[in-house]
């Protein structure tokens, strides 16, 4: 039987508590988790994003450390939430996924019962509250950073917003980068950065922030030529939102990496 | 001491259906028909943000006649219900099938309660697939739950079966987007006609959307009226 009750609602996660707070794992309340922390979660490290003159470019690594360990190679940390803006998200890989897949959900699903989509402030301070909402594991050290970029339409421009843990939300106008690599890629940035870059030099310019990244910190994954695994670049345009294949990318490092040799 | 009064359950049934019925003749119509890369779902309604035709889910959407006000609340319990499954299992477990019967038992439901008033709408729900061998599903739902498949094409709303008899005349398999736009608004306008003046649908007084299976994940794309213009005068 439907049960139409909670129809006013456009809060998906709030359906989800309502009524099946069991598919919510323990968001919300502190769990004395701490005693039993275990050892072997994946965490995610470097992400950032960048305004250039058609919109912005979201990226990150592709791997997941595992203590000392490499955990995964290939894992993806860029999320597309709707036509016009994607997810980056650093910290523990099980609730950053998850936080992902819940903003995407929910964005989604206010778009379908409103018939208009979810403005980009709207979203932004929407994630807010699910980054808030991971506050007690965050006290435990299992912490959900994401970064958030998006075309504006009514602005026509690109947006970059970043969090801190207690669901803080707060608009760079210009590039930003987070992680255990965040530090390093937002000094290459801070050099490269200028206003209404190109799109060539923008991609540049992301490409050798996460270079940097991977090569101060022992825990971001650089672009693997072996395996053949390379940052995700993810572009968002007037457009929408589209991925830079990874031929592109491997073009972009294989320049980088020879104008890098040193003779 | 009088006689308690009895109605046979037959005649309460039949007085229910009569009213459904009365509610649903004035009902504008919907028709679905599948084309060559999904379903086409057109209904006439000049309004642009009220929609008798909405999406569901990723491969799943909804054509709907009758009172707004009780379609509506079906349409945002099945997108609520539909979120939540995916959320739980994975997206594709979300099918026409299963929604199709949350639909049909809740509807079932009320129309067989005795102290509620059935629900007078009638629904169709239209599903496609990513895999163009699998092709796509129409399922009618009426007013007390009972449900079928339809094949090919399907019309719910006040001349239902008149527009289903001329489409079986004139539909054919595998038609272009735009041909099988103006087979349905040929038909819509040809029934219309029937009644009254000689009349003309318009891209401003129809609804259009389509499930196209050769889409991405979100397959439902709805029509503005510049699109519609624009398919009308390549067609023509």
């Amino acid at each position: 039987m439907l049960k139409l009750h909670d129809y006013g609602t456009t809060d998906f996660l709030q359906i989800l508590k309502n009524r099946y707070p069991d598919q919510v794992g323990n968001w919300n309340q502190p769990n004395g988790l701490q005693d039993v922390l275990p050892q072997n979660f994946l965490e995610g490290t470097t992400v950032l994003a960048l305004v250039y003159d058609e919109g912005v470019i979201i990226a990150g690594d592709r791997q997941a450390t595992e203590g000392y360990q490499v955990g995964e190679r290939r894992i993806q940390k860029v999320y597309k939430i709707d036509r016009h803006s994607a997810i980056a998200v650093a910290g523990v890989a099980g609730p950053c996924i998850e936080t992902a897949k819940l903003f995407q959900v929910q964005v989604e699903f206010y778009e379908k019962i409103e018939g208009a989509p979810l403005s980009l402030d709207g979203q932004a301070n929407y994630l807010s509250s699910l980054v808030r909402a991971n506050l007690s594991l965050a006290m435990q050290g299992l912490i959900v950073l994401p970064i958030f970029a998006g075309y504006d339409l009514k602005q026509g421009k690109g947006r970059i917003f970043k969090y801190d843990a207690l669901g803080g939300r707060y608009e760079e106008d210009s590039y930003y980068a987070i992680g255990s690599g965040g530090k390093d890629a937002r000094s290459t940035l801070k050099k490269l950065y200028q206003p209404n870059m190109s799109k060539e030099s923008a991609l540049n310019a992301v490409a050798e922030a996460l270079w940097d990244a991977a090569d101060e910190d022992i825990a971001t994954g650089g672009p693997d030529l072996i395996r053949k695994i390379f940052p995700t670049l993810t572009l968002i345009t007037e457009a929408g939102v589209s991925d830079v294949p990874d031929d592109t990318v491997a073009a972009l490092y294989r320049e980088l990496v020879a104008r890098l040799e040193q003779p | 001491m009088s006689t308690p009064y009895y109605v046979s359950p037959e005649q309460i049934w039949e007085d229910k259906k009569d009213f459904v019925r009365r509610g649903i003749e004035q009902a504008k119509e919907v028709v679905a028909l599948e084309y060559k890369d999904g379903l086409l779902m057109v209904a006439e309604n000049p309004r642009r943000t009220t929609f008798k035709i909405s999406e569901i889910y990723d491969k799943i959407a909804l054509a709907s006649t009758g009172r707004v006000a009780e379609y509506e609340a079906l349409r945002v319990a099945g997108i609520r219900e539909s979120e939540v499954k995916g959320f739980t299992y994975y997206r594709e477990d979300v099918t026409g099938k299963w929604l199709t019967n949350l639909y049909s038992q809740h509807m079932g439901a009320i129309a067989q309660a005795w102290d509620a008033k059935p629900l007078e709408i009638e629904l169709l729900v239209c599903e496609v697939d990513g895999n163009p061998a699998v092709g796509s599903q129409i399922y009618y739902v009426d007013f007390d739950g009972t449900y079928h498949e339809e094949e090919k094409f399907a019309v719910i709303g006040g001349r239902a079966e008149t527009i289903t008899d001329i489409l079986k005349e004139t539909y054919t398999e595998g038609l272009e987007l735009s041909a099988a736009l103006q087979l349905a608004s040929r038909t819509l306008e040809r029934v219309e006609a029937e009644e009254s003046e000689p009349y003309q649908i318009s891209p401003q007084t129809i609804e259009v959307a389509c499930l196209d299976a050769t889409a991405g994940r979100r397959k439902f794309r709805r029509f503005s009226i510049e699109d519609i213009a624009e398919i009308f005068n390549y067609a023509s």
